[in-house]
């Protein structure tokens, strides 16, 4: 049976990934999961410079899923390129650095430092909802969109995959933007925003106010945004959004997306990555098919 | 593969100790290695809250393999009515232990203050027990008559007792008892709310006393990996290269010097 996926040139040993900024650089899960039996580590977002992210609290609690406002805390590109980079190396796994930045420059900055590194792709962050700043200013607009990803082609030596943002009206023009300005691949869906109001404090759950909604409360959204991404773009799709266990990944997967991520379920178990790709086999096997990417797009 | 993993721990007992405040044993492979002011992650079984509940452990018995702990049942649906719910015999998810735990160690031959306030009097339970210091003073804070774990304390040390309401030991908060019984000490541990921690740190600042503090903190992953629940420290914190230290990971329990309250 063949569970290998190619994304973008990129051979992935199986298409499951982690959603960028449940899994930091994949330290702490190591403890809990075997990072060999992943297709690929996805990092939590890494900017030029150190970020110290937003004020506390930053998680909340909502039906079915979660919210999160942490502002992309990072520990900038130098110490990830010392410290996170080899920890990953000592994994038999491909790795993908998520990068953001409040500028174009910021961004590009980012991507020029990784272009010697020993990584396989670079995911760009231009949906980050919780950063005034940066992040969604580029992810919100089909023209700025593919500007940023002409400029971070310019830098780049590894494979582009964009992250784009489901708070638009129309998702498959996003991604046909980010397809014209040279993008490899693209990933979504990034949280959708949403705010909570802790009634007994009578004031906002998160410090920022609002924050990005995820968990299985979002899967529907994220598998139509797939599904409507694949029908407009020819480049690899990375599908997420509330995977939380095998059957979400195949319908992902069913719907368009080449590989998936799966985000806040790590939080839920944190050895839930292990029992997706077990699932995703077992599926196979039942249904007498030899190769994973007998799923990709399989239902139109 | 990683040695750590989610588990489920069969519940031994549960009890109400007071209105709301639950005491139960869970029988769990985190007993093994678990410390003084560590915490579990206790998973619902209810498929619409996906987080964990991060709660300290209040004893541990590794002989048994068992902890205990000590909780508050903050509302309905809130996850926590349901492990109230739990009796002897069903099984709960858990990951742990978690977090840092509070340095036992550094009371050797000293006077300490064993503090703790509302629900951050459990952990100070079995802080008590490991301890080996030359003066062990428990300084308990409540909300009312219903001293909790208060007879199990005195089997420890010396205890002293403040409530909000005056209706059981010194009227007022954790302070005003050390004060009412003019209490010394070398070294001090703290767990509690934030503004009592705020006012420890003050307090131990003021008359130069080493202290350590457990801070709690909304948590997602509970293993340092999402930086939700992060505190400000004084100096850059290696880890996230700006400020911040993970509570969850780094702490809860940290020299009160090093973080802003």
């Amino acid at each position: 049976m063949n569970m290998k996926v190619n994304i973008a040139g990129v051979e992935w040993k199986n298409p499951v990934t982690v959603a960028s900024g449940t899994f930091g650089s994949g330290a702490e899960f190591a403890e809990f999961v075997d990072l060999d039996r992943l297709g690929a580590v996805t990092t939590k977002g890494v900017a030029n410079v150190p970020w110290p992210g937003n004020p506390t609290p930053r998680v909340a609690e909502v039906y079915g899923g979660m919210m999160n406002a942490i502002g992309l805390q990072n520990p900038g590109i130098d110490l990830f390129c010392e410290r996170d980079i080899p920890f990953l190396k000592q994994f038999d796994t491909k790795i993908i650095v998520n990068v953001c930045g409040k500028s174009e420059e910021d961004y590009c900055e980012v991507v020029e430092r990784l272009a010697d590194e020993d990584v396989d792709m670079l995911e760009i962050n231009i949906s980050c909802p919780n950063v005034k700043e940066g992040g969604i200013a580029f992810g919100q607009d089909p023209k700025a969109a593919e500007n940023i990803t002409r400029a971070v082609k310019r830098y780049a030596k590894q494979p582009v995959i964009m992250k784009l943002s489901p708070n638009v009206t129309d998702i498959a023009g996003m991604a046909k933007a980010v397809e014209a300005g040279g993008a490899d691949a693209v990933s979504l869906i990034n949280t959708l925003t949403g705010m909570k109001i802790d009634i007994h404090r009578r004031t906002f759950a998160l410090a920022n106010r609002t924050g990005g909604v995820s968990g299985p409360a979002v899967h529907p959204v994220a598998v139509r945004m797939v599904y409507e991404t694949a029908q407009a773009v020819k480049i690899p799709i990375i599908g997420m959004g509330g995977i939380a266990g095998a059957e979400d990944a195949i319908e992902m997967m069913l719907a368009g997306a080449s590989a998936v991520s799966v985000g806040t379920a790590n939080f839920h178990n944190p050895a839930v990555t292990m029992e997706i790709v077990d699932g995703i086999e077992q599926y196979l096997k039942e249904n007498h098919m030899e190769d994973v990417r007998e799923l990709i797009g399989a239902v139109r | 593969m990683g040695e750590k993993r989610k588990e489920n721990a069969v519940v031994v007992s549960q009890e109400e100790l007071a209105g709301g405040i639950y005491s139960m044993w869970i029988e769990t492979e985190a007993s093994m290695s678990a410390k003084p002011g560590q915490f579990i992650s206790m998973y619902t079984n209810d498929k619409s809250k996906l987080l964990p509940r991060p709660i300290s452990i209040c004893e541990i018995d590794k002989e048994a393999g068992r902890l205990r702990v000590v909780y508050r049942v903050t509302g309905q649906n809130t996850g926590t009515e349901q492990f109230a719910g739990l009796r002897g015999g069903d099984t709960i998810s858990v990951v742990g232990p978690l977090g840092n735990g509070f340095p036992v160690g550094q009371a050797k031959g000293k006077k300490a203050f064993l503090i703790g306030g509302g629900i951050g009097v459990p952990p100070i339970l079995e802080l008590a027990k490991q301890m080996d210091c030359a003066k062990k003073q428990i300084v308990a804070g409540y909300r009312d008559m219903h001293t909790f774990l208060k007879e199990e304390f005195e089997e420890n040390g010396e205890v002293y007792i403040s409530t909000e309401d005056g209706s059981a030991g010194t009227k007022g908060n954790v302070l005003d008892a050390i004060r009412e019984h003019r209490l010394e000490a070398d070294i001090i541990y703290a767990c509690g709310p934030t503004p009592m921690l705020r006012a420890i740190k003050a307090f131990a600042e003021e008359k130069n006393i080493v202290c350590y503090v457990s801070l709690e903190e909304r948590m997602a992953c509970g293993i340092g990996a999402c930086l939700g629940c992060v505190c400000r420290t004084s100096k850059k914190d290696y880890h996230s290269n700006v400020h911040n230290s993970r509570i969850c990971k780094d702490g809860p329990v940290f020299l009160a010097t090093e973080v802003e309250l």
